[in-house]
């Protein structure tokens, strides 16, 4: 039909043209250039010769992955008559919730700014820039006072934006209709049920294996576990993103992870990279930024009081501090119903040719932010490497866990899903805690907010990551609440009260997270 | 958008109920929005394009040309076009939409007016239309759109030339000119570096963050 042909030319011209400013462009050409001189390129046939030779040498399927990096990350092109604001969200209201959120963090960090009489961002003298390059590496053994600082805001505050969230052209009368929420969301977005999920994530069915429970001591490895591992080694081998990605939705043995994750993120530590962490390093040697002192208490009110992070602070400064600095961060706020914060440099308000973004990378973090990165700190070493693997599971998935959106991933989407699997597969739990003041998103609210990061084991919360890598979607984390909820629903029904109820799921580290989520999708008499 | 726009009027939209308008509770599910062309000749419709405002189903009719004196029939075009797959909930409530020639039942070759029905069975929603109608038509045959086929896709030129024993090659010119060619291709193409600054010649110094 000629619609799909002119929408799939679209999407070819749109990959092409974000292709053409990558590094891998750049390699490509020079590979191009360099084969020249191989006795197998003629000249009469120099186009499919070259073609060849980057089909042999794996340069094509660098290519590949990089066109399904493209296609997992950027939403298709909408209508070409929508305007930008319409691809980072498309419902009017939604848009103007953001936006109105957004201005509550800035006058909040406004107020701190002039209240504490420190300026956004300082250039660092000399000395003080050498001190700080010679202790980069050890940065947490600092105790700077941040007692006056305070973080922008908490998941709890950002709840209480949700819940008051409102389309203006919705029936939100007092009477009860057929489709009154009886959660704190009130917003009719589409979320899928149990059988939809089911089809989504038949992966982690009954009769398939998973690590995470095919692999526990009671199984002989010959069954699943041996098998998976090889087949893992196998698809490392050989460089296919999209192979990689399937392969995951079964969990990646640990051994493996670190590599599979970067295959699937495509992600290849360059000198070009490596160059550029350098270079964000050396932004933060020179300038002081306010948002510094946010990312320092920030970590040091959760990842380092946590037992299994604490060990990773300084790792943790030396990737949020290079995060701040990054202006590449700022591509995502094309798909990101968020915009960056804009000032001006001093003395020139209002002139758009010293307009800047602050920060740089147009994140402003919030309380617990840090335990995005927390985890990644078992899995690798190198920070430039660290920091590579962080920035993009950012920019495609934990953007949207602090956004308000309509996305199906987005952390709105996430919660009305919750509510709406624990009203209708458990409608008794439901009743009783809202009966209570115990409505269940209060609590797990800050689960989703996170993914799930200082709440579960370390080993159960990289399974649970596998899995949104491998599902490119953070639905999971919604149906692992609801699941989490059904597994304690016995001890919640004798609850009286919402600190009865928190108390009940207020430890969540000795759950296995993939037989939790079997049971919830597929063992569930519904 | 293909074509060149047509100036439309687009009338107020008309709600259809069932029984006594005054005692009838409830909101209207299925509205009919006339848009006429003054002052313009029947044309061929090439695209119809609008933004949607929670309308879950669309049907499009046109007038059939009828002899003089006897009172048009109304043909439908488009029947019951889902725009929205859930009419409960949000998904294409809000999405720009274009409808095309080959999609419509009966030939727009000249259209004199056209009438939308909007349905919306839902009672959730308060109101529901459509907005920003834009009709196109047939536009000229633009140079642009008709290119070559050699142009479009191109065909690697491979002919082996024939070796002649003995004389000097003579594709040894030719690869020398393929060369130059290449060398200026790839200086004309200018490579995109990141940009990577983000204060202004090394002064970050900022004022308060703007609301605006």
């Amino acid at each position: 039909m000629l619609q799909e042909e002119s929408d799939l030319s679209l999407v070819i011209a749109q990959i092409v043209q974000k292709l053409k400013g990558s590094n891998l462009y750049a390699q490509l050409e020079r590979q191009a250039w360099a084969c020249l001189q191989r006795p197998e390129i003629r000249l009469e046939s120099l186009k499919e010769d070259i073609k060849e030779f980057f089909k042999i040498s794996g340069w094509e399927k660098k290519l590949q992955n990089a066109v399904y990096s493209e296609l997992n990350v950027y939403p298709l092109p909408s209508h070409p008559s929508a305007p930008p604001e319409h691809l980072k969200e498309p419902l009017v209201y939604m848009r103007k919730a953001q936006g109105s959120w957004e201005k509550r963090i800035l006058k909040s960090l406004n107020s701190m700014c002039t209240e504490l009489s420190i300026p956004l961002a300082r250039k660092r003298p000399v000395g003080e820039q050498k001190e700080l390059l010679n202790k980069w590496n050890e940065m947490g053994t600092d105790e700077p006072d941040l007692s006056l600082f305070r973080p922008v805001y908490a998941p709890k505050d950002f709840l209480e934006v949700l819940i008051n969230l409102r389309n203006p052209n919705y029936e939100n009368g007092d009477s009860l209709s057929f489709r009154t929420h009886l959660g704190l969301i009130q917003v009719p977005l589409k979320v899928k049920d149990i059988p939809e999920l089911k089809e989504c994530f038949v992966e982690l069915g009954l009769t398939t294996g998973q690590l995470g429970i095919d692999d526990s001591t009671q199984v002989p490895p010959e069954l699943f576990e041996n098998e998976h591992v090889r087949i893992g080694q196998k698809v490392l081998v050989q460089q296919d993103s999209a192979a990689a990605q399937q392969y995951i939705r079964q969990g990646s043995p640990t051994a493996l992870r670190a590599e599979l994750w970067a295959l699937i993120l495509n992600i290849s530590s360059q000198p070009e990279d490596i160059l550029y962490y350098e270079q964000l390093k050396t932004n933060v040697i020179q300038h002081d930024l306010l948002v510094d002192s946010l990312i320092y208490k920030d970590v040091k009110l959760t990842a380092s009081n946590d037992d299994y992070y604490f060990v990773f602070e300084d790792y943790l400064y030396q990737v949020l501090l290079c995060f701040s600095r990054d202006t590449s961060v700022l591509g995502h706020f094309a798909y990101n119903s968020a915009s960056p914060p804009k000032s001006y440099i001093r003395g020139k308000l209002g002139l758009e040719e010293y307009a800047v973004f602050y920060p740089p990378n147009g994140v402003i973090p919030f309380h617990g932010f840090s335990m995005y990165v927390a985890p990644l700190c078992f899995l690798y070493h190198e920070p430039y490497k660290l920091y590579q693997i962080f920035r993009e599971m950012y920019v495609r998935f934990f953007f949207r866990l602090h956004s308000i959106s309509s996305h199906p991933s987005g952390i709105v989407s996430l919660c009305l899903l919750f509510e709406t699997l624990l009203q209708t597969y458990l409608p008794q739990l439901f009743y009783h805690l809202r009966e209570i003041g115990a409505q269940p998103l209060r609590i797990s609210f800050k689960w989703m907010v996170r993914a799930f990061s200082g709440y579960l084991a370390t080993d159960q919360l990289l399974l649970l990551w596998d899995r949104i890598l491998g599902y490119n979607s953070l639905e999971i984390l919604a149906v692992l609440a609801a699941a989490v909820f059904a597994f304690r629903a016995v001890n919640l029904m004798e609850v009286t009260s919402l600190a009865a109820a928190e108390a009940v799921l207020a430890d969540l580290s000795t759950l296995k997270v993939m037989p939790l989520l079997q049971i919830f999708l597929f063992a569930t008499v519904t | 958008m293909s074509g060149l726009l047509v100036p439309c009027h687009v009338k107020s939209t008309v709600a259809l109920k069932v029984g006594d308008m005054r005692t009838s509770q409830g909101r209207p599910d299925v509205l009919v929005v006339d848009v006429t062309f003054p002052n313009v000749a029947p044309f061929e419709l090439q695209e119809i394009m609008f933004k949607n405002y929670y309308t879950a189903f669309l049907s499009i009719c046109v007038p059939q040309h009828t002899p003089l004196h006897t009172p048009s029939k109304w043909v439908t075009c488009l029947r019951d076009y889902c725009l929205m797959p859930d009419p409960h909930s949000e998904e294409g409530a809000q999405e720009y939409v274009s409808l095309f020639k080959h999609q419509m039942l009966c030939d727009m070759t000249r259209v004199l007016e056209l009438r939308l029905i909007l349905q919306q069975p839902s009672p959730l929603w308060l109101s529901f239309t459509v907005e920003e109608a834009q009709i196109y038509q047939q536009g000229p045959k633009s140079p642009s759109l008709t290119f070559p086929k050699w142009l479009s896709h191109p065909v690697s030129n491979e002919q082996p030339v024939p070796s002649l024993e003995g004389l000097p090659d003579p594709r040894v010119s030719s690869e020398v000119q393929q060369i130059w060619a290449l060398t200026e291709m790839f200086r004309a193409s200018h490579s995109y570096t990141r940009m990577g600054r983000f204060d202004m010649d090394g002064c970050y110094d900022l004022n308060l963050l703007s609301y605006t």
